[in-house]
């Protein structure tokens, strides 16, 4: 099939209006996305009018405003501009999105409402209210799901399944990842929830990681190949539900587990990674498990400081040799 | 006031008499031992059952945690209500949402169990309702405790900007647990607050059916006809303490002279003489709703507890559709 190369932000925007077009309950709202500060959204109100709604700066309001929305009939897709303002939409989230099926009217309601958490992660000082990566927080809701793609062709595939989803998603975005570019097929394609994907094929470490990682765990494998390990990466792509097969069936190969994510270690989504492994595939091991995280401090709103306590692909590989 | 229709008139007293019934017979299973939570509406029932007779079936309802009127004034058949505190397979949470009692197909939405949690959510349902270009309106009740919370703030400003057909009423019965909103709420009036919003905030009686059902009424009319919402204050009193396990309400945080002048002001017995005073029911008319609905609680209560818990296989699904 033919391809064109995209940004991982032209292949979200594809994607959200694709779906647009196809259903016209989908609609969009959030902060600044009719010119939007990601460029995600950017013009397609010229295309869409009044499905496209500029909201107040209120991310509790209005993520309880599509929570309302898809109550009642209509698909809406939120952003929240930088994952650390999940923490303001946290209710509206977690304790309503989530919750609405299960605690009210014997599962006559659903709620399909995709919150796409755009700007996550940690880049240029931008610090502890515009860096962080907060994807683990809310893996811990039933409920919900949580997906975080890392290349334009996952994100497309991914954005349009979760629209369609009939459970509310939590969508993730880095925001190094805005600009990184990829093949994307013509013609419409998409990719399920819950499914993780071997990116690199290897046989002698597993590194499961996701998002902006997944790059720099690739590159780290291809300098572990120069000194003879043969990394195995796998990219989660959804981090709830999680994909518990495709890293059991890799560590049959490998034996060796290691985790990468830039979130901080304890209650992390490697934590869970090495917890369900460790419940069930103990067995294939023949190493203790490696996580590689976030540090545990607070994230510094400095250009010089920040990607010191964000893992670097030299961690990754130092990481893995430790397990040699 | 315009005239009232008698079917409507008796509606309202017939749905408030089965409000206090059922407050009554919930009270009275929670003395008896039976682990129930309800926050008693005893002394509010005109706000919520007279707001609701102003409601077409197609219209929403976004409930707040105090007492049931919106659920009676919706259509709720109490025993289903009943059942669902009960935990029973056979309420309208199939036993799994005990207060967070809901009803789709009477577009009863779920009632929050975090305090304003729901008045975004009501703005977007009003949203909702302009994109799908329908017709129908949000009524979305709330306590003075919860006036206070952010979501408020955010969630009228933003029903306002988008002009979301929602009426929002706040029920002030001047009390949040246990402590007295004086100590703790900028205004006396909470419907001064409409004014930051750019709707119009109207004060009535809570304690006069009919004066909240003709301010809901308009309200209504300016929210269906695109013009958005209103926010109404209802200036009403919890008989009742917070909840059965309140014991401080009587001469506690608040003296007992003042729970008794509001005993005189019942919403109920003002109704009853008012309706047998313009001559709208006789007393045999009435008192035949009360027999009636005094009968269809006990009904309730029987078919509650008759009704069998959900199965294992049952609490564990609805957590994702399929």
């Amino acid at each position: 099939m033919a391809s064109r190369e995209m940004t991982y932000a032209e292949a979200i925007r594809e994607g959200l209006r694709e779906e647009m077009r196809r259903d016209e309950r989908v609609f969009l709202l959030g902060e600044d996305i009719k010119i939007n500060v990601w460029t995600v959204t950017r013009d397609l109100y010229k295309e869409f009018g009044e499905r496209v709604i500029n909201t107040p700066l209120s991310e509790s309001g209005f993520s309880g405003a599509a929570v309302g929305a898809a109550l009642t009939g209509m698909r809406p897709v939120v952003e929240i501009m930088y994952a650390d303002f999940t923490m303001y939409a946290a209710d509206s989230i977690a304790n309503q999105a989530a919750k609405y099926r299960y605690m009210c009217g014997g599962g006559e309601f659903k709620v399909p409402v995709v919150f796409r958490v755009a700007g996550s992660g940690s880049a240029n000082g931008g610090g502890c209210h515009h860096g962080q990566s907060l994807e683990a927080t809310f893996i811990h809701f039933p409920g919900l799901k949580v997906v975080f793609p890392s290349t334009p062709y996952d994100a497309k595939g991914l954005i349009k399944t979760a629209i369609r989803e009939e459970n509310p998603v939590l969508f993730y975005e880095h925001k190094l990842l805005y600009g990184v570019k990829g093949e994307v097929p013509d013609g419409e394609y998409l990719l399920p929830l819950g499914k993780a994907e071997v990116k690199r094929e290897g046989k002698d470490v597993t590194i499961v990681t996701y998002a902006w990682t997944l790059h720099k765990a690739l590159r780290a494998s291809e300098q572990l190949a120069r000194e003879g390990i043969e990394a195995e990466v796998i990219d989660l792509r959804s981090l709830r539900p999680m994909d518990k097969e495709c890293i059991l069936n890799s560590l049959k190969k490998t034996s060796k587990l290691v985790t990468a994510e830039e979130g901080t270690k304890m209650g992390g989504v490697g934590a869970e990674v090495a917890a369900m492994v460790a419940e069930e595939g103990l067995q294939y091991l023949d190493a203790p498990v490696k996580r590689i995280a976030g540090a545990e401090v607070i994230i510094p709103s400095s250009r010089y400081a920040d990607q010191m306590v964000i893992p670097q692909e030299a961690d990754i590989v130092k990481g893995v040799k430790e397990l040699f | 006031m315009p005239k009232i229709a008698k079917e409507t008139l008796l509606k309202i007293y017939r749905n408030m008499v089965r409000l206090r019934f059922l407050d009554d017979k919930i009270n009275e299973l929670i003395a008896s031992g039976i682990g129930i939570t309800q926050h008693s509406t005893r002394g509010q029932e005109a706000t919520t059952i007279a707001a609701c007779a102003a409601l077409e079936p197609a219209d929403y309802v976004m409930p707040y945690h105090r007492g049931w009127g919106w659920a009676i004034g919706k259509g709720m058949d109490p025993k289903i209500l009943l059942a669902e505190l009960l935990g029973k397979g056979t309420g309208c949470c199939a036993g799994k949402g005990g207060v967070h009692i809901a009803d789709w197909s009477l577009r009863i939405m779920g009632r929050p169990g975090v305090q304003a949690a729901h008045i975004p959510l009501a703005a977007g349902v009003g949203l909702s309702v302009k994109l799908r270009k329908t017709k129908d309106v949000v009524l979305c009740f709330f306590g003075d405790g919860a006036s206070n919370e952010g979501n408020v703030h955010e969630g009228m400003n933003l029903a306002s900007v988008w002009k979301a057909p929602v009426v929002f009423i706040c029920e002030n019965n001047l009390y949040a647990l246990f402590t007295p909103n004086i100590e703790t709420t900028s205004v006396r009036d909470i419907a001064d607050r409409a004014q930051g919003y750019g709707m119009p905030g109207v004060i009535v009686d809570g304690n006069d059916a009919l004066a909240v059902y003709e301010a809901v009424r308009k309200a209504i009319a300016r929210a269906r006809s695109g013009k958005g919402p209103t926010l109404i204050e209802s200036k009403t009193y919890r008989i009742h303490g917070h909840t059965a396990m309140d014991r401080f309400h009587l001469g506690g945080y608040r003296p007992k002279e003042e729970v008794e002048e509001w005993e005189k002001k019942d919403p109920l017995k003002r109704l009853r003489e008012r309706l047998v005073g313009m001559k709208t029911a006789s007393e045999a008319e009435l008192e035949e709703i009360e027999r009636r609905a005094k009968e269809e609680i006990e009904e309730a209560e029987k078919f509650a507890k008759e009704s069998p818990y959900p199965t294992r296989e049952e609490i564990f699904q609805d957590v994702y559709i399929a």
